[in-house]
């Protein structure tokens, strides 16, 4: 097991930069996720980590040793890439045994280590099976045997469930998080889809424009986000901004409520029109206009409002994030 | 940890691996090429190795040669009028090759035959239809009566004598060039309309508009890169091309009636031994392929921008 | 009535084409098996037999005449060309399709130009350099210069066979262990080896169907290929030995465009995904 350390890496393509100036440390055992809008540099970073990209600049560890100069196939990693990248020409069992036979391990040592990684994932059954005749939960699962049969110290994972259905990727999300305490191998894990990180992040690194703006826990980027991209990019529906007194007031959905049902001693009231209400069968969002700011609103289980009229609204002011107006940075107090 | 193996760095093994095919092309294609140009100013033969340099002689020897200025029209014309038959006849045989039907590898095969097969061996098979006695064609030709009595559409005489006769000679070699190329032609075109896509052609379908107006409004048009490529491809293979007129005949009937560029350059330099004035006969092509490499080189450009 | 028309029509189109492309060989066919009596008698069907068949001109042709040799000849430098073409273009069109990054694709399509140079103005200079080697009448002067118009072809065509593997399944193998080289062997060979097969008879016909550098470099009959011998000695001054000359040509140039032709679509897609990558 090993921690991972970015330290200042910045890597340009021409001129665009994919990364700029990443700081980020990953603690032994961790699933961390790297959490962004595609173009965000999430990815470039994990394959920085892995060595297949060369960085502009800075320097990554792992274990605290840096390996700028040390090939992907030293670095003691595994990857499982977004289109699972089996080798197309062998078995589920070659396929597996790849890592090992490239290390020249014995023929019996590999059975056991292959039935091993099998049992784990139980695709025992399909190892004589080629990658075609898979569905795309079993590829999935033979990728994550595969990187994991030769007991990396680092597993990097890019998008591992996009290619799943929602229903598939529902429960092997559920699987995934299992294994990794499992077995406790340092995991970093990249992904555009917020609910994804919320669910399996042990902490979450936030990424925009190739620059790092938050790293913590998912309740940490959740309940006090450091810049308003951040606070509009964690939460569904997305949160609202407002202009107050030179801030930006930022708040969910969900705590935009009817002044009658919101609790506390200090609020700001909002006279709230609302023009149209969307049903999504376990709770509606109402859209709709304060001060001619477009504004959601979660409203509550059989709360009676009417399209095209003004209600009275409110939010505790607990529940307010401000904002800086120039930097975005997040005000504490 | 070891750092980094040699192999293991792009750097390294990028160029390491394209050396041998630079070093290769450098030796075998660049230095000849080159020489082709200072043979073309020089004096050289084949006999006399040590020669010197003396200028645009040679260029005005042939330019002044009126068989290298037959050679040069016949070139031109024979790469022309094949062009524009292969062009024709290839849509028509793409056209019919994209239908389903039965046995289609058998007819596939058949009708790719003579691009297939080596041209000297097809050329060869030609040699006797074109024969100057007993020519196949000619036999056709007497049975249905329209050669060898009195009153035949084409004359009294037995034979035609295909490669006898100038006008009949150069038919000939532009038919076989046409027997070659059409269904190399035909391939491309084949897979330039699979590539466009059928909802373009429903939706016009579906527009109400009838084959033609489909033809000329839409898949012409989509066609019309397919088109260029098929174009450069038959020019290239047409006019550097020396294997049909030098196997049906060596640049005959007299005088010169079939010779081209190609052969021309063959006959003075290897037969000859003129080497200096050959390499200038066959820089003539320079700037026809130069032109076709100009747009190759945009449309593959073009192709790996987009 | 309509629909008629147009089935005959395309029957007509088809039947047409398949006559004209392939007359010459069923020619060939008819005249390889005729007696020269029947065949040199201008009053005979050229088309069929007149007088039962004979294996006269097969025997004279395999063992009477040079025609083995020639097709041996011609196997020996294809099968070294091709050999040589592997060894270049394999690698060159790796580095072109993996490693090299902008500069690669100029080089790329540097290499594809150099075909478009034919081999009608390369072998004045070539056949002094041959001279000048002392490989006159020597098959090395073919296996030698043959590479000039089967690599940078090859070339071409492997670089689109190996760009349309996925990039992932290679870093897949650098991570799981292997060197860049190990991962070429190990992976992207096996998966590209549909190509390499194609590219090997690619490589084999163009080979076969030279002509002009067979012709400059190559006097001594006995080490002719097919295509310059028999079109030189099987033709003697006015004298042409039209059955074993025909039967020749057929024999030799069926194997190759059966393979040819079964490769055919391979080659072409490769060429479009090659331009259009």
């Amino acid at each position: 097991m090993a921690t991972v350390e970015f330290r200042g890496v910045t890597k340009n393509f021409g001129q665009v930069k994919a990364t700029d100036g990443v700081d980020l440390a990953i603690k032994d055992g961790e699933l961390l996720v790297l959490l962004g809008p595609s173009g965000s540099g999430k990815s470039t970073l994990m394959r920085l980590c892995a060595g297949l990209e060369q960085p502009t600049s800075g320097t990554i560890a792992i274990d605290g040793v840096v390996v700028n100069d040390v090939s992907p196939r030293e670095r003691g990693i595994a990857m499982v890439f977004q289109s699972y990248a089996l080798y197309p020409h062998k078995t589920v069992f070659d396929n597996i045994a790849f890592p090992l036979t490239v290390e020249h391990m014995a023929k019996e040592d590999i059975r056991k280590k292959v039935e091993w990684a099998a049992g784990l994932f139980g695709i025992g059954r399909l190892l004589d099976r080629m990658p075609s005749q898979l569905s795309g939960g079993e590829r999935q699962r033979v990728a994550i045997a595969r990187a994991l049969v030769r007991r990396p110290r680092v597993l990097l994972m890019d998008e591992p469930l996009s290619n799943l259905d929602a229903k598939e990727r529902h429960y092997a999300r559920g699987e995934l998080k299992k294994f990794q305490r499992g077995i406790g191998v340092t995991t970093i894990y990249v992904t555009h889809d917020q609910v994804e990180a919320m669910g399996l992040g042990d902490r979450i690194a936030v990424l925009c424009e190739g620059r790092l703006r938050q790293v913590g826990t998912p309740e940490e980027i959740y309940d006090r986000p450091a810049d308003i991209f951040v606070a509009g990019f964690i939460g569904i529906p997305p949160m609202n901004f407002i202009e107050r007194e030179g801030r930006i007031a930022g708040f969910r959905p969900e705590v935009f409520r009817p002044l009658e049902l919101v609790q506390g001693d200090e609020l700001m009231r909002l006279r709230y029109r609302i023009e149209r209400v969307e049903n999504l069968g376990g709770y509606r969002v109402a859209y709709g206009v304060v001060d001619g700011t477009p504004i959601l609103a979660k409203l509550p289980h059989r709360y009676p409002v009417t399209e095209g009229e003004e209600h009275d609204f409110a939010v505790s002011i607990r529940d307010i994030h401000f904002f800086h107006k120039d930097t975005g940075l997040r005000i504490e107090g | 940890m070891k750092t980094k193996r040699l192999l293991d760095r792009d750097e390294v093994l990028g160029p390491l691996c394209l050396l041998p095919v630079v070093i290769y092309m450098a030796l075998f294609i660049g230095f000849p090429f080159v020489m082709s140009f200072v043979y073309s100013i020089s004096n050289v033969t084949i006999g006399n190795p040590h020669y010197r340099i003396v200028g645009l002689q040679n260029f005005i020897a042939i330019v002044e040669d009126p068989v290298f200025r037959k050679s040069l029209v016949n070139t031109c014309i024979f790469t022309f009028v094949s062009i524009s038959i292969v062009i024709v006849l290839g849509h028509i045989l793409a056209e019919l090759l994209r239908r389903e039907f039965r046995g289609k590898w058998v007819v596939r095969f058949l009708v790719m035959l003579p691009w297939t097969a080596p041209i000297a061996l097809g050329a060869i098979g030609f040699l006797w239809f074109l024969d100057s006695v007993f020519s196949p064609i000619d036999w056709l030709l007497r049975t249905w009566g329209l050669l060898g009595s009195p009153d035949s559409l084409f004359g009294a005489q037995s034979n035609l004598y295909w490669l006898g006769r100038p006008e009949l000679a150069m038919t000939s070699v532009i038919l076989v060039h046409v027997w070659r190329i059409l269904p190399l032609a035909a391939v491309i075109l084949l897979a330039g309309m699979n590539a466009i896509p059928r909802e373009i052609i429903e939706a016009a379908q579906v527009d109400g508009a009838g084959y033609f107006r489909r033809l000329f409004h839409i898949i012409l048009p989509l066609l019309f890169p397919v088109i260029g490529v098929t174009i450069l491809f038959a020019t290239f293979f047409t006019f550097t091309d020396m294997t049909v007129v030098w196997i049906l005949t060596k640049g005959g009937p007299p005088p010169n009636s079939t010779q081209v560029l190609a052969s021309l350059a063959f006959l003075k330099g290897i037969a000859g031994g003129d080497l200096a004035q050959a390499a200038a006969v066959a820089l003539f092509f320079f700037p026809v392929l130069a032109g076709i490499a100009a747009i190759v080189l945009r449309l593959v450009k073009k192709a790996v921008v987009t | 009535m309509k629909r008629f028309l147009a089935r005959s029509g395309f029957y007509g189109g088809l039947t047409f084409f398949v006559l004209f492309a392939a007359a010459p060989f069923y020619i060939m066919l008819i005249t390889m098996f005729k007696r020269n009596h029947d065949l040199l008698n201008p009053a005979n069907n050229p088309f069929f037999f007149t007088e039962p068949p004979t294996l006269d001109h097969v025997k004279l042709l395999f063992l009477q005449s040079l025609y083995p040799e020639f097709l041996l000849n011609t196997l020996l430098v294809g099968i070294a060309v091709v050999a040589i073409t592997l060894v270049l273009a394999v690698p060159a069109a790796f580095s072109l399709a993996r490693i090299a990054g902008g500069w690669g694709q100029n080089l790329a399509i540097g290499i594809f130009l150099t075909y478009l140079i034919p081999p009608t103005l390369l072998f004045i200079p070539l056949s002094r350099i041959i001279s000048l080697f002392g490989l006159e009448d020597s098959l090395w002067s073919l296996i030698l210069v043959y590479p000039t118009f089967t690599v940078p072809f090859c070339t071409w065509l492997l670089m689109s066979f190996f760009k349309s593997i996925p990039k992932d399944i290679e870093e897949q193998a650098l991570i799981d262990g292997c060197s860049r080289v190990g991962a070429f062997f190990r992976v992207l060979f096996p998966l590209a080896l549909p190509g390499i097969v194609t590219v090997i008879v690619f490589a084999f016909t163009l080979v076969a169907n030279e002509y002009i550098y067979a012709l400059a470099f190559i006097q001594d009959s006995a080490k002719k290929t097919i295509g310059i011998g028999m079109t030189t000695e099987l033709v003697r001054g006015d004298v042409f030995y039209w059955g074993p000359l025909m039967g020749g040509a057929l024999i030799a140039s069926i194997p190759e465009a059966l393979l040819y032709t079964f490769f055919l679509d391979r080659i072409v897609a490769g060429l479009a995904a090659g331009t259009t990558r």
